[in-house]
């Protein structure tokens, strides 16, 4: 396995300093129709915006975690990085190489980037044994037989599951936490540089989900790997995080280092997030909801700050102008009318000279 | 409170056996459960730990031929397992209902919501239709729905997630039962959107004066909303208490184990989180001591030879574990 994570590290490119994953302006809409006409030829009418401009770095060896409610894009981004679903505009640069050109072509690139799904069940192929299963990829990428079930054997028992009780099985002979490693020993198989966990602990019960936690701890260590881990939760989040994007329908809303974003959240959105979080002290329960209402429908989302309907510092100038992700020192940017000078927010400091 | 007043709900020695699998299976295995009129207990637990299984033994929601209730089930003075059809028709509903996790499968998809509201409350009370939707309307505003009128000629899948649990919430309140059961209500929900609902909840539980029982797999909900917990692992209640004495001084090393291995705000960057080994036990193939043993850091001998009695540890805070000892948990 040392001579695994030698390996892993031989194909750097660009240096520790270049970004493993670079995202710019990635856009997505689903359905719709295109308008015939007018002004807006061309423009799809009706269609979900699900990522509508997303840019972010993930630096090599961090976890990046994202966060967000339903329908805010960030499954959607895990799937355009992963090349599942074509992006509407927008690219992916993976160590300095655009993917899907000639410099970087989807085989060779989805050897370096690998996902855990959220259904351990689903994402399993069910005539399959969990051997075949774990080497399956390495044999499709040109592995002998033999040599690629030596290799899922090793991965299996990395996992935390004994190869002799349960190469031979399959996936409705597991539970649900037994599935999640099998997954995630598959998702290794192809010695990936990158592993997007895309709610990979979110359907697992609570004692097992601490289990498959430290376990990816422990498998980012060893393998020396990248992490983008996507969560609806953000006590675990902030558990595997070094870094957090925060995500609101479709746009980016805040990201930064993990710990400055939840003790010092800029964001109403991410503020309003945290003090969702049920209190864990009965005697200091929430006594007030600090959003009201769901989230607006992403097919048409609202003008300006998309945050702004449900915004209790909102200012007339949000509905109409949307926010920048500005800068604001120490890698913390905040996409917020209220961190812009002179935005015109009431709260916004002064244009500088 | 009225403190003379006897419990609403008296469980005794609840059993709920499985019949039709390969092997029969005992979910829930001699819960004993008491709820006073206005008071809400919190059932924590893991899939397979029986908490469902125990609100739908309430209801008498198992299916009739396969799950064999055993043990004794009073709720307002109903002996639930001798109800019949048509008793059982009137008591839901009328003294009992329930709220589940995916309201886009308890409601119905092809009625408006305002007409199955009415319908509810037309069958159980013969009031008239035009009665029944005022009815309805009162209630969707009680449950602050914006724009209630509009909103009762809506169909489900018309609605967001958290509007269609607030519309099964009004539902279950159709007919002013003295119990709610909530079943996971805020599981599926988004995290600005489950606390919405969880205080909505705790308000009209407060207003109502509504026994309430709220099964959860998530600590920080039930801390949020329960004045009692009763943690269940493996069909067993293993540990009840006030909330405060069961989140402050958990006895039972499960429950330790929940509240260490959470992923909380506690935990200092790099450190591992302190799991509970291994994985819940087979109910076709139950241990014959404590369910817990095989994954416990301090099981003895005399674990694995019969099931922990309860044992009090404090004022109304009890735990089937033999570390408490004369009322506290031995070191």
């Amino acid at each position: 396995m040392d001579q695994l994570r030698t390996d892993i590290a031989s194909r750097d490119r660009g240096g520790p300093a270049q970004p493993l994953l670079a995202v710019r302006d990635l856009v997505k809409h689903f359905g719709g129709r295109r308008a015939w006409g007018g002004a807006k030829a061309g423009a799809r009418r009706g269609a979900v915006r699900a990522v509508d401009g997303v840019s972010f770095d993930v630096a090599k060896g961090e976890t990046l975690g994202i966060v967000g409610e339903s329908g805010c894009g960030k499954s959607t981004v895990a799937r355009l990085i992963m090349q599942i679903i074509a992006a509407d505009a927008g690219e992916v640069v993976f160590d300095g190489e655009a993917v899907g050109t000639r410099a970087l072509d989807l085989t060779t690139y989805r050897r370096e980037v690998q996902m855990v799904f959220q259904d351990s069940y689903a994402s399993l192929n069910p005539r399959l044994t969990v051997e075949d299963t774990v080497a399956f990829g390495p044999r499709v990428h040109g592995l002998a037989r033999r040599a690629a079930i030596a290799r899922a054997h090793d991965l299996i028992s990395r996992v935390g599951l004994d190869p002799a009780r349960f190469a031979a099985r399959y996936p409705h002979e597991l539970s649900g936490g037994q599935r999640q490693r099998v997954n995630i020993a598959r998702a290794l198989a192809l010695q990936p540089r990158l592993l997007i966990l895309d709610e990979a602990v979110s359907a697992l019960d609570k004692s097992i989900e601490a289990q498959v936690l430290n376990l990816l701890v422990d498998l980012k260590a060893a393998f020396g790997l990248t992490y983008m881990f996507i969560s609806h939760d953000l006590n675990v989040v902030r558990f595997m995080s070094d870094r957090v994007m925060v995500m609101y329908l479709g746009k980016v809303a805040e990201v930064g280092a993990c710990d400055v974003i939840l003790r010092d959240p800029r964001h109403p959105y991410t503020a309003a997030l945290l003090a969702s979080m049920p209190s864990m002290d009965p005697d200091r329960r929430t006594t007030e909801a600090p959003l009201f209402g769901d989230p607006p429908n992403p097919i048409d989302p609202p003008s300006g700050c998309r945050f702004h309907t449900r915004c209790k510092l909102a200012a007339p100038v949000c509905a109409a102008t949307a926010p920048p992700l500005a800068d604001i020192g120490a890698a913390h940017r905040v996409a917020c009318l209220m961190a812009t000078p002179g935005s015109g927010h009431p709260q916004a400091a002064p244009e500088a000279a | 409170m009225s403190g003379a007043s006897g419990p609403i709900v008296d469980v005794e020695n609840l059993t709920v056996d499985f019949h039709g699998g390969p092997k029969p299976l005992r979910a829930v295995a001699g819960v004993d459960l008491t709820l006073r009129p206005g008071e809400v207990l919190a059932l924590l637990g893991e899939s397979g730990s029986g908490k469902s299984v125990t609100l739908r033994a309430l209801m008498r929601l198992l299916p009739e031929r396969r799950a064999v209730i055993g043990g004794k089930v009073v709720v307002d003075g109903n002996d639930v397992r001798a109800l019949s059809k048509r008793d059982l028709t009137a008591y839901r509903g009328r003294t009992i209902a329930m709220i589940f996790q995916e309201p886009g499968l308890a409601l119905d998809p092809v009625y408006r919501l305002g007409d199955q509201i009415a319908e509810a409350v037309m069958r159980h009370e013969g009031v008239s239709r035009s009665a029944a939707r005022d009815r309805a309307l009162m209630l969707f505003e009680r449950v602050r729905i914006p724009s209630a009128a509009r909103r009762l000629d809506n169909y489900a899948h018309e609605m967001s997630g958290g509007m269609r649990q607030r519309a099964m919430i009004a539902l279950a309140l159709a007919c002013r039962p003295k119990v709610l059961l909530a079943d996971e209500p805020t599981t599926a929900l988004d995290a600005t959107v489950q606390i919405q609902v969880l205080l909505l909840l705790r308000e009209l539980q407060r207003e109502l004066g509504l026994a309430v029982i709220f099964v959860t797999h998530d600590i920080g909900v039930a801390t949020e909303i329960a004045d009692r917990i009763a943690v269940m692992y493996a069909g067993r209640i293993v540990e009840t208490g006030q909330c405060r004495d069961v989140i402050r001084t958990p006895a039972h090393p499960y429950t330790v184990g929940l509240l260490a291995s959470r992923a909380g705000s506690t935990l200092a960057k790099g450190e591992r989180l302190a799991a509970i080994p291994g994985a819940p036990p087979d109910l076709a193939n139950l241990p014959a001591g404590c369910a817990f043993a095989p994954r416990c850091e301090r099981a003895q001998a005399v674990c694995e030879s019969a099931v922990p009695a309860e044992v009090a540890v404090g004022d109304g805070h009890r735990a089937r574990c033999v570390l408490v000892q004369g009322g506290e948990v031995v070191a």
